[in-house]
């Protein structure tokens, strides 16, 4: 078991001190993976005020560290190409603070790029895994129809209407914050709850609006220690707390459909930060579809099991809202191009230091962050707060 | 499907999987149990989970079933699939014990043939003269 007295030792001793964007993200045909990852890491480097020749730590997934470390010419001393889907982003900055904590690096560069729509390549298949041999052939798929497979199992056990509403409320409330973000995809296109609900079938019970956005983007985020985080252009966000973890990889051998790892995860990250979930003044959640956020809001201890419909009710996640989740726009409606993770601690670092414009909570001092990766397979959630 | 269609993804059976493949194609779904605990798992391994280092046997399954979820595919996610939509998946709790994704066959897709836990039974469908898959359908 992860032993949290350790563990509180490391809270608050690093921090993030850079977050960027690729240069455009969207529909960005003239751009390959790589250079996402490239321009992610020298925006987020800007950001920090530091350079390239400071990063002594790398890591990645999706592509091997060996692939972007070549491409950025640099030469690091501690490299993590753990690959456990679009929560690995955020398991990198626990892997990053154990790292930096432990003396291997100093400076950790985290880089994501993915051409979703774009890409000229594609990702070769692994036809000997147990995916492709057990769920393949049968047409299970790609995300939406392992995660449909989930929500229904859920609107069995907690009832269907109720978890369509939560459905229906998560599609528009998180279009609602893309309306507030010049970067979102959907920026400029309003979604109605009839939107939602005529939205055609993707995988039945998941409408279109219940669905991921496919766009081409990076990523990058710099930490180091909250010490050098003094001297750099933005200050830190602390780290407080960090978790990871995984149940299974395909859909059919997930323990409960409805109790993915953060409800561990959740409990770990924040007993690291010691600090409660009535603290968080932001929920950012990997949204992969409508019913990841419910699920997830309930594995991290927001509520009880079933009771995400009503956590989610009226509106309240939206902005105005009590209970602010996804402000970005999310994946649902502001960017996702495949592991999404990265963008969750993007806008959450970006709201704690106050730059988010017409869309600033008031007072948002401390954030959590939480990707899920595969389906519903892996997690990590971090805690973090406004410098 | 027409014969110039995308094929469907099969299947690329590893050594510990040809004695499932080789149940299917006789019509039969077979499954590993532990010998000393007596547990089954799924999918097929070189390692017993109820006892890491144990020994494990096949035995011939009931082929009974109850549905545990489902989804309905509007939009192919492979070309293969194309002539298939909207068609069923879904994950099946066999009665001996372990869950298994499998479709179902011999229902019409809509959500209102469908009921979590009905009772369902093994079928197989061929889908080369290497791999026939073991389906589900209401018993």
């Amino acid at each position: 078991m992860p032993n949290l007295n350790r563990l509180k030792a490391l809270s608050g001793q690093s921090a993030i001190v850079g977050v960027a964007e690729s240069d455009q993200i969207g529909n960005v045909p003239d751009k390959s993976p790589l250079a996402h990852h490239a321009e992610a890491a020298i925006n987020a480097l800007d950001d920090a005020g530091l350079s390239l020749s400071d990063v002594d730590g790398l890591m990645t997934a999706g592509w091997s560290t060996l692939d972007v470390g070549e491409y950025l010419g640099i030469h690091p001393r501690f490299t993590d190409s753990t690959s456990v889907g679009g929560s690995s982003f955020v398991i990198h900055i626990a892997h990053a603070i154990a790292a930096i904590q432990a003396g291997y690096c100093e400076v950790a560069l985290i880089t994501h790029g993915q051409a979703g729509r774009n890409d000229r390549a594609g990702v070769p298949a692994n036809l000997g895994t147990p995916q492709n041999q057990y769920e393949r052939p049968y047409g299970i798929i790609g995300p939406p129809v392992s995660y449909a497979m989930a929500a229904r199992r859920y609107m069995h056990q907690y009832g269907e209407d109720r978890t369509r509403e939560a459905m229906a409320n998560i599609a528009v409330s998180t279009r609602k914050w893309a309306n507030m973000n010049e970067k979102a995809y959907f920026y400029d296109r309003p979604a109605t709850f009839d939107d939602y609900h005529e939205s055609r079938w993707i995988v039945w019970p998941f409408h279109l609006l219940d669905c991921c956005l496919v766009t081409d983007a990076g990523a990058a985020i710099v930490v180091t220690t909250a010490e050098r985080a003094k001297d750099c252009a933005k200050g830190g966000v602390a780290i407080l707390g960090a978790a990871e973890g995984h149940d299974h990889s395909m859909i059919s051998q997930m323990p409960d459909l409805t109790r993915a790892f953060g409800r561990n995860t959740g409990q770990q990250a924040l007993d690291m930060a010691g600090v409660s979930h009535s603290d968080l003044d932001l929920m950012m959640i990997y949204d992969s579809f409508t019913y990841t956020v419910l699920v997830s809001l309930e594995n991290l201890g927001f509520c009880g099991p079933g009771e995400g419909p009503d956590l989610v009710a009226n509106q309240r996640t939206a902005p105005g809202g009590d209970f602010p989740v996804n402000t970005s726009g999310g994946g649902l409606s502001y960017t996702h191009p495949g592991m999404y993770g990265i963008f969750t601690v993007l806008e959450a670092v970006r709201q704690l230091r106050g730059e988010t414009g017409d869309r600033q909570l008031d007072d948002c001092n401390l954030a959590v962050a939480h990707g899920t990766g595969g389906y519903l397979s892996s997690t990590g959630t971090v805690i973090l707060a406004s410098p | 499907m027409t014969t110039d269609a995308p094929a469907r993804p099969e299947p690329v059976s590893q050594p510990e999987s040809d004695r499932y493949w080789e149940g299917a194609r006789n019509e039969e779904l077979w499954l590993q149990r532990d010998k000393a605990t007596g547990e089954y798992q799924f999918y097929p391994r070189a390692f017993s989970v109820s006892t890491p280092g144990g020994e494990l046997e096949w035995v011939k399954a009931s082929g009974n079933a109850t549905l545990h979820t489902f989804g309905i595919v509007h939009v192919p996610p492979h070309p293969g699939f194309m002539g298939e939509i909207p068609y069923i998946t879904a994950i099946v709790e066999l009665e001996e014990g372990p869950k298994m994704a499998a479709n179902i066959v011999g229902v019409e897709p809509e959500p209102e043939n469908l009921e979590i836990g009905m009772a369902l039974k093994v079928v197989f469908t061929k889908i080369s003269d290497d791999y026939t898959l073991p389906n589900f359908t209401p018993a």
